[in-house]
């Protein structure tokens, strides 16, 4: 059994309202052994309520399985990059540390790298992932090209990123305004370029500094 | 049945040609991380029945040599008095390296043992009251009348030392390995 090439995993975080509902979704998974791989991240909690759900990218040149040392790292036939091979897995964490999405998670007590595979035993059958069935808001968004087209005319899909002069190709697809003109997300680049918002609070509390002393 | 490769994407960007060979050694996708050819399974074989055959070469190459090394020789151990009822002696035999136990079990009976003990080679100990040959270092414990092990890790007796009792000498003439 195999992923169906038309279904597609669209991630949108301009959509997500962090109620962690793909968290508790992701570890009734069976592949997961209860255990969740799906990641809230705030991008800016100090600022921001902002959430991005984080899943495997499923790249074409996974670097995960690129760094492994024990070869336990396996892509299926269908582009989804699975969990470490138990029997191989040497739990040496290199896959945690190479992944420039911070997908893989080092099981300690279980010394296995376990990370999100699509939930892989529904999403080979026709059904969709655990997150993206319960997502109230679809930032997670499981289907084909056409309904990502029909729903969400303001947006367009991508699947290109650049960490420095990494270039990576996903099979999962981010999406991005539909008027914007990138080619890639320059993930590294953005850690240098600070929010609208930040700059606006930075400059507002640095004066109140200056005012009080 | 061959499997179709892909088209290999590494991080360097190079084509297929280009990759190293561990590459397709150690393929990213399970499909070809399965498929074993059939050149590849043959030398598996091959190579799997020549170690078989070189082991059993070693077995027959040992069982020639140790035929070859003769009878064990006859030596003097002790006198019948030297050595009280519950007493143990300890001597060297066959080779000056192989430490065994001489041990009266009785007025009428002496029994010896080799004293590495059939686990991890350690010197037992002999206990004549308890009838028994006692391993301190994972307490193990063999029968002090047949050398069958009786407790802990040992699983096979302890070769035995035939003895034979001519005059007032006792003599040891020959090794019985233990059988389990």
């Amino acid at each position: 059994m195999a992923v169906p090439e038309a279904n597609e995993f669209f991630v949108d975080p301009s959509r997500c309202i962090g109620c962690n509902g793909c968290v508790q979704a992701c570890t009734e998974c069976d592949t997961h052994k209860g255990y969740s791989m799906i990641q809230l991240d705030y991008i800016d909690r100090a600022d921001s309520p902002q959430t991005v759900p984080v899943v495997c990218m499923h790249c074409e040149s996974p670097t995960c399985a690129e760094v492994c040392p024990a070869d336990a790292i396996k892509r299926s036939e269908d582009g989804v990059v699975q969990s470490a091979r138990k029997p191989r897995c040497i739990a040496c964490n290199n896959c945690v540390l190479a992944c420039p999405f911070g997908v893989p998670k080092m099981n300690t007590a279980m010394h296995l790298m376990m990370k999100c595979d699509m939930c892989y035993d529904r999403t080979s059958v026709g059904k969709k992932p655990m997150c993206a069935s319960v997502c109230p808001s679809q930032a997670l968004f499981f289907g084909t090209r056409d309904e990502i087209e029909r729903l969400r005319p303001q947006s367009r899909p991508l699947n290109t990123f650049k960490f420095g002069a990494q270039v990576i190709k996903t099979k999962v697809n981010m999406m991005v305004p539909a008027r914007s003109t990138v080619e890639h997300l320059d993930v590294v680049g953005a850690l240098y370029e600070p929010t609208v918002g930040n700059q606006l609070e930075d400059s507002l509390s640095l004066d109140e500094i200056g005012d009080g002393e | 049945m061959k499997v179709a490769s892909p088209e290999i994407v590494a991080p360097d960007n190079r084509t297929a040609e280009q990759q190293p060979h561990w590459r397709q050694e150690f393929p990213i996708d399970s499909p070809q991380d399965d498929y074993r050819s059939r050149r590849d399974f043959t030398k598996l074989m091959v190579i799997t029945s020549f170690a078989f055959f070189v082991g059993q070469a070693w077995i027959v190459l040992l069982s020639r040599l140790r035929r070859a090394r003769g009878e064990a020789p006859l030596q003097d151990i002790a006198s019948v008095d030297e050595l009280p009822v519950g007493g143990a002696k300890l001597f060297h035999y066959p080779g000056p390296g192989d430490a065994s136990l001489l041990v009266r079990v009785s007025a009428g009976q002496f029994v010896a043992y080799g004293q590495k003990c059939t686990h991890l080679s350690c010197p037992v100990i002999p206990k004549p009251k308890a009838q028994r040959l006692h391993c301190p270092c994972h307490e193990g414990s063999f029968d002090l009348r047949t050398g069958q092990p009786l407790a802990g890790p040992p699983r096979r007796p302890l070769p035995r030392i035939l003895l034979s009792v001519r005059g007032n000498r006792i003599y040891a003439t020959g090794v019985q390995q233990g059988v389990v």
